[in-house]
């Protein structure tokens, strides 16, 4: 029986995330926590992200996960969600600029107002970017298997995180312009979009983090 | 490649139960709003909006239960909508597993409530909803309480405020239009689609399944709303989503 800690440092809903986990992997033993002894102990670790960028670096120090979470990033099964993704790179422009964990290269920023219009219709491009969109799979990884190509998942965001290491990248999304909506780094896959609002292709990939072994 | 148009159905749900009538033939129980999510879930509804129109507090509580069942079975976003007034009600419904809540009356009342809500859970959960009706040529005012009360305000400037002050996401009724089935009305759709900056949610009219190609095509709407043509079995939302790919609509089929 696997173990799935979820990271929850009291800022929204993560019913959703749990429930979903659950769905798929009804063996799993999923534990919604803030506490470092139960990120150490969990076979694997999910990290949604809630809030703004900021709140969400101030309230890792402040339950002094951080440490634990860095850990758990380098040595076992570790899925970032949405601002969980963002929180990976070296930097957000979110909040005035905010330093994140810097596991990945690269900077998150603000959809830019200048182009946000529609190529095709000459429309304006909304932010956040609410909906769903499509996501190319660019390498392949076990999170993908059994998911097909250009599958959309539910999104919603209003900064992107603008990879500078392409070997990161596992999936990219056009909105405006091309963004990494999925990101693998050895034993770390992180989305921007919500797997657990995805419907069956996101609850097929969570099915497929439950038993992933942390390998490319 | 590109962000497909969402196609919403919409529950109103009294203590509990849904209300309007639902006719779905295979349905046992045709009143359990999660019965119901779980079918439209089925046919490709991009999202769930739960519009509670309970009175009294006592069966709010309900709404928070009938929201916890939803989330453990349904895992597509919900809204949720009706007697949102304080923090404290958006982080319940939040916790029961609602994606994003609409504000209405309240965000009327105290404009700041919008503020403080998209602050604090950020703006992605904030719906702010907006009742118009057309008081002149190209002119509407938003109303309160279901369309009874006047407030004064010109709905396309009140969007913008509403913009200004954190809501990530626009839920337009015409209430011109509400349960009359000819169709948006889609001057005041344009409208208020072209003034802001985030996405909106069309509302309020919907008869046939050209209504929702026009509410795209002709009121740039980002996302259409409807309830009876879906509640009484005359069309699927695959069926929507169909006839909206075949007018060039990106959809999620």
């Amino acid at each position: 029986m696997t173990t799935v800690a979820v990271i929850d440092y009291g800022m929204g809903n993560l019913r959703s995330v749990c429930k979903a986990i659950e769905h798929v992997a009804p063996g799993a033993r999923v534990r919604l926590t803030a506490d470092a002894s139960d990120i150490r102990h969990a076979d694997r670790v999910v990290f949604p992200g809630q809030g703004a960028i900021g709140g969400c670096m101030a309230a890792l120090e402040a339950n002094r996960l951080r440490e634990s979470l860095l850990e758990a990033m380098k040595t076992k099964p570790f899925l970032g969600i949405c601002l969980g993704l963002q929180a990976l790179y070296d930097f957000s422009e979110e909040g005035g600029g905010t330093p994140c964990l810097s596991l990945l290269a690269g900077a998150v920023k603000r959809f830019p107002p200048s182009m946000m219009t529609d190529a095709a219709s000459g429309l304006p491009l909304k932010v956040p970017h609410m909906g769903w969109n499509q996501v190319r799979q660019t390498a392949p990884h076990p999170l993908w298997q059994g998911i097909p190509q250009d599958s959309r998942f539910y999104f919603v965001h209003s900064y992107y995180a603008d990879s500078a290491d392409a070997r990161d990248i596992a999936g990219e999304t056009e909105y405006a312009l091309r963004f990494t909506s999925a990101a693998a780094h050895e034993n770390i896959f992180a989305v921007q979009f919500h797997p657990e609002k995805s419907q069956r292709a996101g609850l097929r990939l969570l099915e497929n983090f439950v038993s992933w072994d942390g390998a490319r | 490649m590109g962000l497909a148009k969402r196609i919403i159905p919409c529950l109103d749900v009294d203590n509990g139960r849904v209300v309007k009538g639902v006719r779905f033939v295979e349905i046992r129980d045709a009143g359990d709003p999660v019965e119901i999510a779980r079918r439209y879930d089925e046919q490709g509804a991009d999202e769930i909006t739960f519009l509670d129109i309970t009175a009294s507090s006592d069966n709010r509580e309900t709404m928070v239960h009938v929201v916890e069942a939803m989330a453990s079975e349904v895992f597509i976003p919900l809204t949720v909508g009706g007697g949102i007034r304080k923090v404290e009600d958006v982080r319940r419904m939040l916790n029961a597993g609602a994606d994003k809540v609409a504000i209405n009356t309240a965000a009327v009342s105290r404009p700041e409530f919008v503020k403080e809500a998209s602050d604090h859970f950020g703006s992605q959960c904030i719906v702010v909803a907006i009742d118009a009706k057309q008081v002149g040529p190209d002119k509407w005012e938003v109303f309160t309480h279901g369309g009874r009360k006047a407030t004064g305000l010109d709905a396309v400037a009140w969007a913008r405020k509403m913009t200004d002050y954190g809501a990530g996401e626009i839920l337009l009724t015409s209430m011109d239009r509400d349960g009359t089935r000819d169709g948006f009305d889609l001057r005041l759709t344009r409208a208020v689609c072209d003034a802001v900056s985030i996405p909106v949610i069309a509302s309020g009219g919907v008869g046939n399944l050209d209504h929702l190609v026009d509410g795209i095509r002709e009121g740039h709407a980002d996302a259409v709303l409807a309830a009876s043509i879906f509640h009484f079995g005359e069309y699927t939302v695959q069926q929507a989503k169909e006839r909206m790919a075949a007018a060039g609509i990106e959809v999620r089929l």
